[in-house]
């Protein structure tokens, strides 16, 4: 059996700085360039690490050239920075207090005269709370909201349960006409926010904590909704992943090649409409296919890519790696990450036993 | 910003009686139209749209601004119907006024028919939003009416409500964003018919008191006689015009079931269905114009 990798101590720096980073979730991460300074100085993943909730700032550009842009919130400005928009366009921004399923009927009413709102707020009270206004007054009606689910995942950590967002990616791309949208870092957020404003019918647009290590120098300009991004090619194994989960692939890719194993990394940005060729061309030109997700491992992306296989009628060795079917337990985020391996480390882990695997299958 | 207005005829003028025998009419239509809908369907919901038969006329026939030759016209007044199980008293007033075709509906409900038990607006010219799940008309109207003040339109935005519908939470986290925001363009009219499936509200999930509810919500409230039309003209005339003041609320005291004499006040009838001389008896009974409340009808 393959050696592990040898653990970088994550688990316990995620322990030692974490507890910092959520008590600056409710005052934004605007809290200042230093903040994230002395990330880079002190955290290894860190270092490549770059605000993203670029959202706020964006969409006040954009605004300035489009006049459909509107902008809710429900109490959380600071936290997901929708506050620099409502300060260069405080006529177009509402924040209705906690109040989410009234935030999405709100945004969905303001469409239906032609403009283009864009909710934010954390997923779980977005996609969670919120589902059934989602569906029935964005999806069904097929008015252009854009759903800002931020904060996804477990990237809440020691806030628990009520905070996480586990299930949004399974009830989102189960909803007809929906689109579905996660962004791995802030470049590719501020892609999909310029492609978003011309996108027919509702969109959920999943994102993590804000300070998403960098997967994007620049904001992808060839990206389009619903065709994946090969970022790393490979002949041994694919790595699908989206969202926050993105960077780990490539960490753990680059990890793999140094031992002579050859990963390909796709970014399924899109989970509806879902890139299926894409799909098809990982299960026929490389050995196995492993889909890593900030997500419960039921219903996500990596159903979404079994189902594809399946309808396909291929026998590809499939591994679904992601959140187990469990409400996790408390931690800093890292922590999480490290426990339930879905950090470069963890994933390492889980392509070295997807290739014994599916090596042991073939023989 | 002011918001424009129909106006109505004042009280006894030949005009304003003019215009309450029309509605009266018209409310009559929509009661036998329900009923002859209800029979292509099978069932339908006939008390609570009885019960909204005179704010439907009144609305349609008088109050509200549109374009049937351009349904999508900016500047129009809105209609959420946000007790959308009453839409089947709203088809033919948007056929009868122009929007489309009344031959249309005779397809009601049946296979791939774009007219359903709740309206939907990517399939019906003049529904302004689709509806069918409770609670959510109020957020939608809100939202219409603060897109007015982002896009500087003097649009009125009107929201019909059930009663029983006033027991979802989202009700009043949008009264009270509306009161937030100062949306005086926003109408929400209440059809307080007093009859929720199971029962009496009061006796289920009691609204009252509903005047001081919406006064504490910061909304501006008249409650009316809904089945009087020149107590609803009189309610309408009498709306405020400032499109930042406090949103209005018409709590419009009804009778479920108004109109058909073995239906009022019944809750068996919420969805029912009419077969045989009995949907002949209705028939016969509406075409007679209302009754005093509590008559027995002859055939009754």
């Amino acid at each position: 059996m393959a050696e592990q990798p040898v653990s970088r101590g994550a688990e316990a720096l995620a322990n030692s700085t974490n507890a910092q980073d959520l008590s600056e979730v409710f005052r934004g991460s605007a809290g200042g360039e230093h903040v994230l300074k002395d990330a880079r100085s002190t955290r290894g993943i860190e270092e490549r690490s770059v605000p993203a909730f670029v959202a706020g700032q964006e969409l006040a550009d954009l605004a300035d050239a489009d006049r459909r842009i509107v902008v809710l919130t429900a109490d959380l400005a600071n936290a997901n920075r929708t506050a620099d928009f409502a300060k260069r366009h405080p006529d177009r921004f509402f924040n209705v207090g906690v109040a989410e399923q009234n935030m999405v009927s709100v945004a969905a009413g303001m469409a239906s005269t032609g403009l283009v709102p864009f909710v934010a707020t954390f997923a779980s009270y977005l996609a969670l709370l919120a589902c059934e206004q989602i569906r029935t007054d964005c999806a069904y009606t097929g008015m252009p909201v854009r759903l800002l689910g931020h904060h996804s995942g477990m990237s809440l950590g020691f806030y628990g349960t009520s905070h996480h967002s586990l299930e949004d990616i399974s009830l989102m791309r189960t909803i007809a006409d929906m689109t579905v949208v996660c962004a791995a870092d802030a470049n590719e957020l501020r892609a999909i926010l310029r492609l978003s404003l011309d996108w027919p019918g509702a969109m959920y647009i999943r994102l993590g904590r804000g300070r998403d290590p960098e997967v994007y120098a620049t904001p992808p300009a060839a990206l389009r909704i619903g065709r994946a991004i090969r970022l790393r090619d490979g002949s041994d194994l694919t790595m699908i992943s989206t969202g926050s989960q993105v960077r780990a692939c490539l960490d753990a890719a680059e990890l793999l090649a140094a031992d002579g194993i050859s990963v390909r990394v796709v970014d399924m940005h899109t989970i509806r409409p879902l890139d299926t060729d894409e799909i098809m061309a990982a299960a026929t030109e490389t050995a196995a296919v492993l889909t890593v997700e900030e997500h419960n491992r039921t219903g996500g992306l990596g159903s979404a890519v079994a189902e594809t296989l399946a309808d396909a009628g291929l026998p590809t060795a499939l591994c679904r790696h992601g959140v187990p079917d469990v409400h996790v337990v408390l931690g800093p985020p890292a922590a999480l990450y490290a426990r339930y391996q879905l950090d470069a480390d963890g994933v390492v882990s889980k392509a070295r036993e997807l290739l014994l695997t599916s090596k042991g299958a073939g023989t | 910003m002011s918001i424009s207005r129909a106006l109505h005829p004042p009280r006894l003028t030949p005009e304003r009686g003019a215009l309450v025998e029309r509605l009266a009419e018209r409310a009559k239509f929509i009661r036998l139209e329900t009923v002859r809908l209800a029979r292509i369907a099978g069932a339908g919901h006939y008390t609570g749209t009885f019960s909204a038969a005179e704010i439907f006329a009144s609305l349609y026939y008088a109050e509200l601004r549109y374009r049937p030759q351009e349904p999508s016209w900016p500047d129009r007044d809105r209609f959420v119907l946000s007790k959308g199980h009453a839409a089947i008293g709203l088809y033919p007033v948007l056929a009868d006024v122009g929007f489309f075709d009344a031959a249309e509906l005779d397809d009601y409900t049946r296979l791939d028919s774009s007219f359903g038990d709740h309206p939907d607006m990517r399939k019906i010219k003049g529904i302004d939003f689709s509806s069918g799940s409770l609670g959510h008309g109020l957020s939608i109207s809100v939202g219409i009416a603060l897109a007015a003040r982002v896009q500087g339109r003097r649009y009125r935005t009107y929201c019909l409500t059930g009663d029983g519908e006033l027991a979802e939470g989202q009700i009043w986290e949008a009264a009270m964003a509306a009161g937030q925001f100062r949306l005086g363009s926003l109408v929400c009219i209440v059809d307080r018919n007093h009859l929720s499936i199971d029962g009496n509200t009061e006796d289920l999930m009691g609204v009252e008191p509903l005047q001081e509810k919406f006064q504490a919500f910061r909304w501006k409230v008249q409650r009316i006689d809904g089945h009087d039309l020149d107590a609803i003209l009189d309610a309408f005339s009498s709306l405020d015009s400032d499109a930042e003041g406090a949103p209005q609320v018409i709590i419009a005291e009804t009778i479920k079931g108004r109109g058909v004499t073995r239906m009022e006040g019944d809750v068996g009838w919420h969805v029912g269905k009419l077969d045989g001389s009995d949907y002949d008896d209705v028939i016969a009974e509406l075409r007679g114009g209302l009754r005093p409340v509590g008559a027995r009808a002859n055939n009754g």
